[in-house]
């Protein structure tokens, strides 16, 4: 095949004598090519995220309604809110943002509202849920949404129970004027709360103990002022949806 | 292994090689990154195999069947969509399955496209063989793939939780040795797996060298 083809030629030489190398393809092939497969990928996709869509957003929307009900306890339906301009309006299909979740028991009476915060923990942000009783002027439960906290130390924030207690009664009542906490909520040592409004941290999880009274006091100084001014719409937003039914 | 120009006749071999002599993880040592990262629990193991396994036997095939179609010079380009358009489908597909799984695996699934036991077999089989062939093969190595995550993720998951598929196992006095859940023990566990390949290889040629041609060499685990 290449007995007597001397190494050193040209290009044109190349091109001219088929034997030496593998002559390029036309560039049109490359092309030919890549439209080819980039139009059926395309097609796949597209196919793929048009079946797909639906089912993920409701597994979205299971998510987020489990997550209320567990920190409204005795809630039966929800109902979203968008907080923009400082104003709270009934959310549309799809909404995203800043968002807080009214949870209703089957009158449709007001039970509580499920606010998202978030703060930095340990190993990366940790988003909380809790749930806020205008009633009770209090933090009722919270939970963790979702965190990448150590293993062992930092996720003891899910299952201590000591540290659960916390949240039962978190006082967290609005100051005189109604603009912000009268005390904000602070992670305290181990074993040294003193007052309703103090988380008391796990040994060995402080920094994630701390995020979680973070993201609560960040969360709770913005949205239980404005929730306290617009109460009464909450609630009447929660008997017509819960009362037509 | 197979050169150009010549087919593999589809046998047993075809498709067992992937799952022991040329097991991507313990023996090819491909795909470290997932499989360090995500074996922190069997479920999460299995998941990540079989996501793997579906990217793999999906483009593998296109390619093969694309083989004689892709230039030579755009071929690894021409892979790498491939790829991630099966990649994009699986992640789709998980999400839409199960969001708790789609959070736990996180970033991996994105990162399959990086995945060099899948680019592997593209460029030293699927570009080659028939589809056939190729669909064994790779099928072949996605479940070898798949299995020694599982048995990654299986040794940790009872180390490090006392569980095994998120049912606990352990007696009750059983202390968990978290480091096994943290990123050192993925390391500890791939290091003892891998000790484990050397041995019984060494083992193997041992037997081979010592009665020459007589014995059959049997599996071991």
């Amino acid at each position: 095949m290449s007995e007597s083809i001397p190494v050193v030629n040209v290009d044109e030489e190349q091109v001219l004598s088929p034997d030496v190398t593998v002559p390029a393809p036309p560039s049109f092939a490359m092309f030919r090519t890549l439209a080819v497969i980039a139009m059926l990928s395309g097609l796949f996709v597209v196919l793929v995220v048009q079946w797909a869509a639906p089912y993920i957003a409701a597994n979205k929307k299971a998510a987020t309604e489990a997550a209320v009900f567990n920190v409204v306890p005795g809630a039966s339906a929800s109902q979203t809110f968008t907080f923009e301009g400082g104003e709270l309006a009934v959310a549309p299909e799809g909404a995203t943002g800043s968002l807080v979740y009214g949870g209703y028991d089957g009158q449709g009476k007001l039970v509580g509202v499920a606010i998202p915060g978030v703060a930095t923990g340990y190993a990366g942000p940790v988003y909380v849920m809790f749930g806020y009783s205008p009633e009770k002027e209090a933090v009722i439960k919270y939970q963790i949404l979702t965190m990448t906290e150590t293993p062992g130390l930092g996720d003891k924030v899910v299952t201590d129970e000591n540290f659960l207690a916390n949240f039962d009664h978190l006082v967290a009542k609005l100051n005189d004027a109604g603009t912000a906490l009268a005390h904000a909520i602070v992670t305290v040592p181990n074993k040294s709360k003193q007052h309703p409004w103090e988380i008391d941290a796990i040994s060995g999880a402080t920094i994630t103990s701390k995020a979680v009274g973070n993201a609560i006091n960040s969360a709770a100084q913005q949205m239980v002022p404005v929730i306290n001014r617009q109460l009464a719409f909450i609630k009447k937003v929660g008997i017509e949806t819960e009362g037509a039914k | 292994m197979s050169k150009p120009g010549e087919y593999e006749n589809i046998s047993a071999d075809t498709f067992l090689r992937g799952l022991w002599e040329e097991n991507p993880v313990f023996v090819m040592l491909l795909g470290m990154c997932p499989a360090l990262a995500v074996t922190n629990s069997a479920i999460n193991a299995i998941s990540m195999g079989l996501a793997t396994t579906f990217v793999l036997v999906m483009s593998s095939s296109l390619i093969s069947i694309f083989r004689n179609f892709i230039p030579k010079q755009v071929r690894i380009v021409a892979y790498i969509v491939i790829i991630a358009t099966f990649v994009t489908i699986v992640d789709y597909l998980i999400q839409a399955i199960s969001l708790d799984l789609y959070n736990a695996l996180g970033a991996f699934i994105q990162l399959i496209v990086a995945n060099c036991v899948i680019l592997g077999r593209a460029e030293s089989y699927a570009s080659r063989q028939k589809l056939g062939a190729t669909v064994v093969n790779s099928f072949g190595s996605g479940i070898g793939f798949t299995l020694a995550l599982l048995s990654m993720g299986a040794v940790r998951e009872i180390l490090g939780a006392g569980a095994l598929f998120g049912v606990s196992i352990m007696p009750a006095g059983f202390e968990p040795w978290v480091v096994m859940v943290l990123p050192p023990g993925g390391f500890f566990v791939l290091g003892c797996w891998l000790i484990l390949f050397a041995w019984d290889k060494k083992r193997k040629q041992e037997k081979i060298g010592a009665a020459s041609g007589g014995c059959s060499v049997g599996g071991h685990a």
